[in-house]
């Protein structure tokens, strides 16, 4: 990994990188269209990049440019990989709704065909990090201590000690990564979206993004235990200080106005 | 029982019921008759708000009894080791012993988790409790003497458990608290002169150091506690001494208190109350999780997470810190560090102000008869406002010190929300004044109403000519009595400047001072006078012609 | 305050005018004195004592089966089981049993406590009347006149050497618990100036522990490192770490505003101390497309590509940067040491 990182800007690099996407998008888009043979793969892989093609004239051009240079509403995309777009119109970011602070997560418009096929013709356009596979991120092998130890390093501050979000400036936000699935969390880690700096695998590598990964799933998913009782949000002291006041001192207080109330008179009907 | 008091008890030795016999026995050696005497039937007025320092008192036993508990697990020791116990997600992890001793009594401990839970809940509602309890005293006008050194004591009870509070947060010494834990080093290197020696002292070193979990930990299990339990016991000796007060009714005077006695409802009640208050804390404990440390892991000075704050407690001087813009002066190769000072300081007033307010109060009224009934916060309009006024404050700058939180759940922006904190400040407590002391004066006007013209009764009823009037119902003698019995301060007023022998005498300017606020306070506008009898009996005559 | 200055015009006239709960005929506000007692239920049916009686039995027996319900959970459940409970989520077995089995055991002691007081004890309000705190002038003349007598008696009003010299003993030894406090930490001296960064020291991966290479730091990413040498192990670890922290971030050139910044990058890689001027939380919320990196703890806005000045909250000045280059290896390495004090400023800094 290390000498592959060091060879990064060699002229050459970016159509072994090229290669390799093309090679893993394919793979990709073999899952969904099965097809046997490699003539077949490459056939299905310049179609891909051709529906693709397709796709983003439709609806990311208007933003990023006809040919992905960008333009003033919208960033270029050459060079951002397959990850990224994965990432981006995977969680319902893009395309974008309205201007604003950032994009938010929102609901996804297009099939997954659609998306490799949209994530091809980028990478097409320049080497960037590729879509990751269920290899690379599942907890399988990984080490979560290592991954929490990570995490509090490198994500904590912005998304919270188990990733319950947290603000940035102006109206930004580092959003919420509870229901996040693995492989966008890696592929944020990869490319770093919107405001999050990224964490190429040279300062991050392969095995720690899944070490993080699998943290994440333990300790803020729907499989994660709470031991203590209601996590009330994971936020910490600001949730814990309004409960302590509502429900108990709240409770207290209605009990004390029953132990203090008069007992009720036989008379008065 | 009559038949056995009326021999001597010699004789009687061996006859007399064996509780009785006790009784004696250390009725000789305590002289606990005498005791019970003034006390037994002592007399306690009943109402849901008197109770408020009772949750505090218990909450703070609740404290103690789960401290102790947890005492016998914890290590106060900052010691690097690797984790090795039952918690997954922290296996290998380098930790302190504090941290890791703090993961064992979460789970390795039967119950630990529920103790630990229940002492950090109670403490939480303990300073809840004394916030409440302190703001009932304050606008029910009960800080009045003789109770102004009561007052204080209580005063500084809160100021104690906000600290005892912060030293217990810090033992775990987990990533949270450790932050919290940077943050006061910081502030302490702010403090001109001597800071960086006071944090050299505190921390044995530079930050984070190895003792200071050390050292919070006697102040947070010894010092404090016990300087606490000292003034608790001194604070309910007062109340004793000094007897309840009451709120105005019929029957309830400046001179006697009415309620029910100790023996034996006061003993059920305020009993059966601290097993209530322990109940709802354990049920607390039980279904909510409290600083889930395992999930925020051990303190590193390098390393944090979002939406860093202290307990709410200390919400507010978080909130100072966080709003203050970053002044800072060099001068003569010195630092003045004013944007962290200044909070500083401004925490040590706000909190000081509530402190001396009985001794400003009664100055400016020169009222130096005991009071024992209450005021109605409306019958002290400029009292009631400034405490509103404090409390909007206290409220503002507790939203600053979550400002993180706020921005990410109401999709605000985090810089509009300190600059609205930072206008707040100084603008919301004006405002919140001003409501407030109009609300007062509204609901004495609606006061004076309701004597002279009695209540609403909402029947309506058509006149023979056709017109619809609402009945009003008069109200009771003990109503009239209720709504009539306040008193009402007349401004004082600068005496005459030249004595009988026509010598004039100078005026001091704090006496000048006294008359100007005494203006604030009582002058023209501050009340509405309350209805005299006269005026009473005429209306009634008036209704007699319908 | 002189008594002058208390003339009690402006208070009202009588404090306690209804005091003896007489209605005056003139007076329609006048105190009718406390109400009569009115009988509740249970008073006057034996029956509804009967139900109290027994609802307060009922919920002390709550309490003792929830004791032996809270001995049965202790034993029954592991400490590691964990169940689901609705609306709750998963949680500990023993937590949420223990704690509701007490909840319930303390809540039926004071409800059945509390309710019996409530329906059984007499509610017949007493009134106590209250005395004066203040003591009656002779016992005031007495216990002034007491105080008198010992004082004479002690001679200390005579004796002035006596006098003095306790009084210059008492207010000294206290000196001495003073100065055994001297020994709680070390001097400042310098300390807070220094941090283990110095020329030629490597920047090393704090994730991977790897000395760093220019060309590992991507423009947009954000990197945490070490100097070399600092390992987790080490003893001092934490105070080092706490001083040397620091973030490393690409911008590109072009991006830099300040010229010094400029300098003391290497191919638009700069690097700043992570440690907040403000009070020393570790700041590293950074933003890529802005610049801007945001403190956790209280707000601070540094702007990475203008020199780290602060551009919003409470920090005072900008982010040490640290001057670093590339060593013969290709490694990035630190120039020099932080020219300025890092974290939170102080008196001594100037």
């Amino acid at each position: 990994m290390k000498k592959l990182s060091a060879r990064r800007r060699h002229p050459l690099a970016a159509f072994v990188v090229l290669l390799l996407a093309l090679a893993a998008t394919g793979g990709l888009y073999t899952a969904f269209a099965p097809a046997d043979k490699a003539q077949a793969e490459e056939t299905a892989q310049s179609l891909a990049i051709e529906e693709g093609k397709k796709l983003y004239a439709v609806g990311c051009s208007s933003c990023h440019g006809t040919g992905g240079q960008g333009s003033s509403d919208g960033p270029s995309l050459v060079g951002v990989g397959s990850a990224a777009v994965d990432f981006q119109v995977g969680t319902g970011r893009m395309p974008l709704q309205q201007p604003g602070a950032q994009a938010p997560r929102k609901k996804v418009i297009y099939t997954q065909a659609e998306i490799d096929q949209m994530a091809a013709y980028i990478a097409s356009l320049g080497a960037g990090p590729t879509t990751p596979t269920a290899k690379q991120y599942s907890p399988e092998g990984a080490d979560i201590a290592n991954g929490g130890t990570l995490f509090r390093n490198n994500c904590a501050q912005c998304h919270n000690f188990t990733g319950e979000g947290g603000a940035l400036t102006n109206g930004k936000y580092a959003p919420d990564l509870t229901d996040v699935s693995p492989k966008h969390i890696y592929e944020a880690m990869q490319t770093g979206p919107q405001n999050m700096p990224s964490f190429p695998d040279t300062v991050l590598p392969e095995q720690e993004k899944k070490d993080v990964v699998a943290y994440l799933q333990t300790v803020n998913s729907d499989k994660s235990e709470n031991p203590g009782g209601l996590k009330l949000g994971g936020i910490g002291p600001v949730a814990e200080g309004l409960f302590a006041w509502i429900f108990g001192l709240g409770t207290l207080i209605a009990v004390a106005i029953w132990v203090a109330a008069r007992t009720a008179k036989a008379k008065k009907s | 029982m009559s038949n056995t008091t009326t021999a001597p008890a010699d004789e009687q030795r061996g006859k007399a019921p064996a509780g009785e016999r006790v009784a004696d026995w250390a009725d000789g050696r305590l002289g606990i008759y005498s005791l019970a005497k003034a006390n037994l039937r002592k007399v306690f007025p009943d109402h849901w708000s008197f109770m408020l320092g009772e949750i505090c008192l218990y909450s703070f036993i609740i404290i103690i009894l789960t401290g102790v508990y947890l005492t016998l697990f914890f290590h106060p020791s900052m010691n690097e080791v690797e984790y090795h116990g039952v918690y997954a997600p922290m296996q290998g992890v380098l930790m302190s012993e504090a941290y890791a001793s703090t993961l064992d009594i979460s789970f390795e401990v039967r119950g630990g988790l529920l103790i630990r839970q229940i002492h950090h809940w109670a403490a939480l509602i303990f300073l809840a409790g004394m916030f409440v309890h302190m703001m009932r005293v304050f606008f029910t006008g009960a800080f009045r003497k003789p109770r102004e050194i009561n007052w204080l004591f209580g005063f500084l009870l809160f100021v104690l458990g906000m600290f005892t509070g912060f030293t217990g947060y810090s033992l775990p010494d987990d990533l949270l608290s450790g932050t919290g834990v940077r943050f006061t080093q910081g502030a302490i290197l702010s403090v001109p002169i001597v800071g960086t020696y006071i944090s050299m002292f505190l921390f044995g070193g530079e930050f984070p150091g190895t003792d200071f979990v050390a050292r919070f930990y006697s102040i947070h299990i010894l010092l404090l506690p016990g300087i606490m339990l000292g003034l608790v016991v001194a604070h309910l000796i007062l109340v004793f001494y000094h007897k309840h007060t009451q709120f105005p009714g019929p029957g309830r005077t400046e001179k006697n208190v009415v309620g029910m006695p100790l023996m034996p409802v006061y003993m059920a009640k305020a009993g059966g109350f601290f097993f209530l208050v322990f109940g709802v804390i354990a049920a607390v404990a039980a279904i909510a999780t409290i600083n889930p440390i395992w999930t925020i892991g051990p303190y590193r000075p390098d390393m944090v997470g979002t939406g860093a704050q202290p307990d709410w407690y200390m919400g507010f001087a978080e909130g100072l810190v966080r709003v203050m813009p970053g002044w800072e002066i060099n001068l003569w190769g010195h630092t003045l560090v004013l944007g962290v000072f200044i909070p500083l300081v401004v925490f040590g007033l706000v909190l000081g102000a509530m402190a001396v307010y009985p001794f400003i109060e009664s100055w400016i009224t020169g009222d130096k008869r005991e009071h024992h009934l209450l005021d109605r916060p409306r019958n002290a309009p400029t009292r009631t406002a400034l405490g509103v006024a404090w409390i909007t404050m206290y409220m503002i700058t507790l939203v600053g010190g979550g400002n993180d939180l706020w921005a990410t759940h109401f999709h605000l922006s985090i810089n509009a929300i300190t600059w609205f904190v930072r206008i707040g400040f100084f603008a919301g407590p004006v405002i919140a004044f001003i409501v407030t002391k109009r609300i007062c004066l509204g609901l004495q006007r609606r006061d004076a109403e309701k004597v002279l013209h009695g209540r609403e009764s909402g029947i309506i009823k058509r006149l023979p000519h056709g017109e619809f009037i609402e009945v009003h119902e008069p109200l009771s003698q003990e109503q009239l009595h209720t709504l009539t019995q306040h008193e009402q301060y007349k401004p004082v007023e600068i005496g005459p400047t030249v004595d009988e022998n026509g010598v004039e005498r100078k005026v001091k300017g704090g006496e000048k001072l006294r008359a100007k606020l005494s203006q604030a306070y009582f002058g023209e506008g501050t009340q509405i006078p309350k209805p005299t009898a006269e005026e009473y009996k005429e209306i009634q005559e008036g209704h007699g012609h319908h | 305050m002189s008594s002058q200055e208390n003339s009690e015009e402006n208070l009202p006239t009588k404090q306690d005018s209804a005091h003896g709960a007489v209605a005056v005929a003139d007076n329609p506000f006048a105190d009718p004195g406390l109400p009569p007692h009115e009988a509740r239920q249970q008073d006057l049916d034996d029956r509804t004592a009967k139900r109290s009686e027994r609802t307060v039995a009922l919920l002390f027996t709550v309490s003792m089966l929830a004791t032996i319900g809270f001995i049965a959970c202790f034993v029954i459940f592991p400490i590691e089981k964990i169940v689901y409970i609705w609306p709750i989520g998963k949680v500990s077995a023993l937590n949420f049993s223990l704690g509701l089995t007490l909840a319930v055991a303390l809540f039926c002691i004071g409800a059945g406590a509390v309710h019996w007081a409530r329906t059984l004890m007499s509610d017949v309000e007493i009134a106590d009347d209250r005395h004066p705190i203040s003591a009656e002038p002779e016992v005031k003349a007495k216990v002034l006149n007491d105080f008198k007598q010992g004082a004479e008696d002690s001679v200390l009003g005579r004796r002035k050497l006596i006098r003095n010299t306790m009084f210059g003993a008492l207010a000294m030894v206290p000196l001495s618990g003073i100065v055994l406090l001297r020994d709680l930490g070390p001097l400042p001296e310098d300390k807070l100036r220094h941090t283990l960064w110095g020329k030629g020291k490597a920047l090393v991966n704090m994730n991977t522990g790897e000395p760093l290479r220019p060309e590992d730091i991507a423009v947009g990413s954000l990197t945490f490192a070490k100097p070399e040498g600092l390992e987790e192990h080490d003893h001092g670890f934490m105070n080092e770490i706490a001083k040397a922290a620091l973030m490393i971030v690409r911008l590109q050139p072009e991006d830099i505003k300040d010229k010094r910044e400029l300098d003391w990058s290497h191919e638009g890689i700069v690097a700043f101390s992570k440690i907040c001027t403000h009070v020393g939380c570790p700041i590293s919320l950074y933003e890529q497309q802005t610049h801007h990196a945001l403190c956790p703890c209280h707000q601070s806005t540094f702007d990475l590509s203008d020199g780290a000045r602060v551009i919003f909250g409470p920090a005072g000045h900008a982010l040490p940067q640290l001057h670093i280059g590339v060593n013969d290896e290709g490694y990035l390495e630190a120039l020099g040491d932080f020219d300025e004090p890092v974290g939170p400023a102080f008196w001594e800094r100037g």
